[in-house]
């Protein structure tokens, strides 16, 4: 009883000692987002985003219910000259909330996406336009499924292919364009930001997330813009091999 | 100063098999089984024993907190190490496989009854042909020493997955998987999941294809006349589910990981459980897969209990929708 109560101090301890320096570096880094900015770190002022072709974001669902943060960090996305963000958040409340309010005509081809006008212009007076798509937990494993559906639907057909005949081996090929056709297809991100307390893809299409950097970020209503430039600093040095 | 491949390769060897029986040993005397000491087993001496109980100590502290119960690694930077340290890359993967021997006893100190490993992906074939002949040697050899010392593996009740496409692996390898596999099937107690030749596109392109296949035959038994499985034939005309899917994946029976770590301090998962990870912790620690030790282990322990509450609130929000 006694050892269990010092072990359960210690770990109290441990933990506390955790949150100490968990503080101190939260500090040290909005120190550095304040730097960077206020353009005083030139290493971060020109960013090459010619790899990035597409940015996944994934927003805890609790915090999604700030339309204006998505909204903030939408801008912000526009300004740095991201063309393509796939908006993801396990319930489904930026489709709700952020869908309807979105300018410029829908895509027909896309269920989600929309082309959305900057919401400032440039130093030039032209308008930046970035596709942004919305997703949630149904464009998940339920889309999966839904592929899976069509595959057998389309394959296994009773009447026209009978018992007894070859079984049908499917490849990932067909699989990418049976989800497609469910409209689970859309391009891979490069990078995936991660806004909430802890990092954690929270169901993010796995058929995207392949060969996806995925970056923390904090909790959304911690974000900053100097946080958003570092990590695409960081991304734009990264090389992969796949596998290779 | 430049380490000589050679000797490093036998040390890399010796502390493999004197590291593989001391943590059998003591994953042995954990489990009050009696072992009988032979002339092959070495004797830890008084540093090991202190070692170990402040190992212990360490871990009773860690176990106040909620403990992971399946950790997944992606083992990234045995090249790396091998390459900083001026070594054969083959000694590098050595070094890597000892690394997890190792972390396979920690796993099992702190409790652990899941332990995934990403030993190889599909991908890795597109590697120089004479890195991946010395990988599948490499797979090969391990395996075969497992077998060797199947009735400890099965005394300390150690269950071994492949998981994979092992088709694709050389005849000898497959053969050996298998086997290893066969032979720990019936154990109940810590269970190694080795993934290779792996990927997460080729596992649920897999499960997709045998949930297919097994409508098709029950398709063709109701077709055939049979009145055997009525239950089963309802089940074929509803649509394939995620739960269907779900029961076909390599990791069925399994929990999914309460963390993914990849060493290296590399960011993405380069397809690895992307099906099983909807609330796993991610890691991306920066030592290099060989250096990753007890107390790396500790450190990743401690994250994911910080993490624990909002991951466990989500998963049961949504169990709860559906």
């Amino acid at each position: 009883m006694i050892t269990k109560l010092i072990f359960g101090l210690l770990w109290c301890l441990v933990h506390l000692v955790i949150s100490i320096c968990d503080l101190w570096s939260c500090l040290s880094n909005k120190l550095e987002c304040y730097l960077i900015s206020s353009k005083v770190l030139s290493k971060y002022q020109s960013l090459h985003l010619e790899r990035l072709k597409c940015l996944g974001v994934v927003v805890d669902s609790g915090e999604a219910k700030n339309v204006m943060e998505v909204k903030q960090l939408l801008h912000w996305f526009s300004t740095i000259g991201i063309k393509y963000v796939a908006l993801y958040d396990i319930e489904g409340v930026i489709k709700e909330s952020l869908e309807p309010g979105m300018e410029a005509s829908r895509d027909d081809k896309s269920m989600n996406s929309s082309d959305v006008c900057a919401y400032t212009k440039t130093s030039h007076g032209s308008h930046r336009h970035m596709v942004v798509e919305c997703l949630s937990g149904s464009d998940g494993k339920e889309a999966i499924a839904k592929a899976a559906n069509l595959l057998y639907s389309a394959n296994y057909n009773c009447s026209t292919h009978g018992y007894g005949k070859i079984n049908i081996v499917f490849t990932e090929a067909d699989m990418a364009c049976a989800l497609r056709s469910v409209g689970g297809g859309g391009p891979e991100p490069d990078l995936l930001l991660v806004y909430g307390p802890v990092r954690c893809h929270l169901g993010f299409p796995a058929w995207r997330l392949r060969y996806t950097e995925i970056m923390h970020m904090g909790p959304l209503k911690s974000m900053k813009y100097g946080s958003i430039v570092k990590v695409l600093y960081q991304f734009s040095r990264k090389h992969q091999n796949y596998g290779q | 100063m430049r380490a000589c491949p050679d000797a490093l390769f036998c040390i890399g060897c010796l502390a493999l098999t004197l590291e593989m029986q001391e943590s059998l040993i003591s994953l042995a005397r954990s489990a009050d089984l009696k072992i009988e000491k032979s002339d092959e087993i070495v004797i830890t001496g008084g540093f090991g024993r202190l070692q170990n109980f402040l190992r212990k100590c360490i871990i009773a502290v860690l176990s106040y907190g909620p403990m992971p119960k399946h950790i997944a690694f992606i083992m990234d930077g045995n090249r790396r190490y091998a390459k900083f340290r001026s070594i054969k890359e083959g000694t590098g993967h050595r070094v890597g496989f000892s690394a997890l021997m190792a972390n396979l006893v920690y796993c099992y100190e702190m409790g652990v009854k899941y332990l995934t490993v990403y030993a190889f992906s599909i991908d890795n074939f597109k590697r120089d042909p004479s890195e991946v002949q010395s990988l599948m040697e490499l797979m090969e050899e391990k395996i075969n020493q497992l077998l060797k010392n199947i009735d400890l593996i099965n005394k300390v009740n150690c269950k071994i997955n492949l998981w994979g496409n092992l088709d694709l692996l050389s005849e000898p390898v497959r053969v050996a998987a298998q086997k290893l596999m066969e032979c720990t099937t019936g154990n109940t107690g810590l269970v190694l999941s080795v993934c290779m030749p792996y990927n997460s596109t080729s596992e649920i392109v897999n499960a997709i294809n045998r949930v297919c296949s097994e409508r098709r035959e029950i398709l063709q038994g109701e077709h055939a006349g049979s009145h055997n499985g009525h239950a089963a034939s309802n089940g074929v005309h509803s649509e394939i589910s995620v739960d269907d899917l779900d029961r076909h994946m390599y990791s069925a029976g399994c929990p999914d990981p309460d963390i993914v770590i990849r060493t290296s301090g590399e960011t993405r998962l380069s397809n690895f459980l992307l099906w099983q990870t909807t609330f796993s912790h991610l890691q991306n620690p920066d030592p290099l897969w060989p250096e990753f030790s007890f107390r790396h282990l500790v450190w990743a322990v401690l994250k994911y209990q910080r993490a624990y509450p909002y991951l466990e609130q989500n998963r049961k929000l949504v169990k709860k929708q559906l």
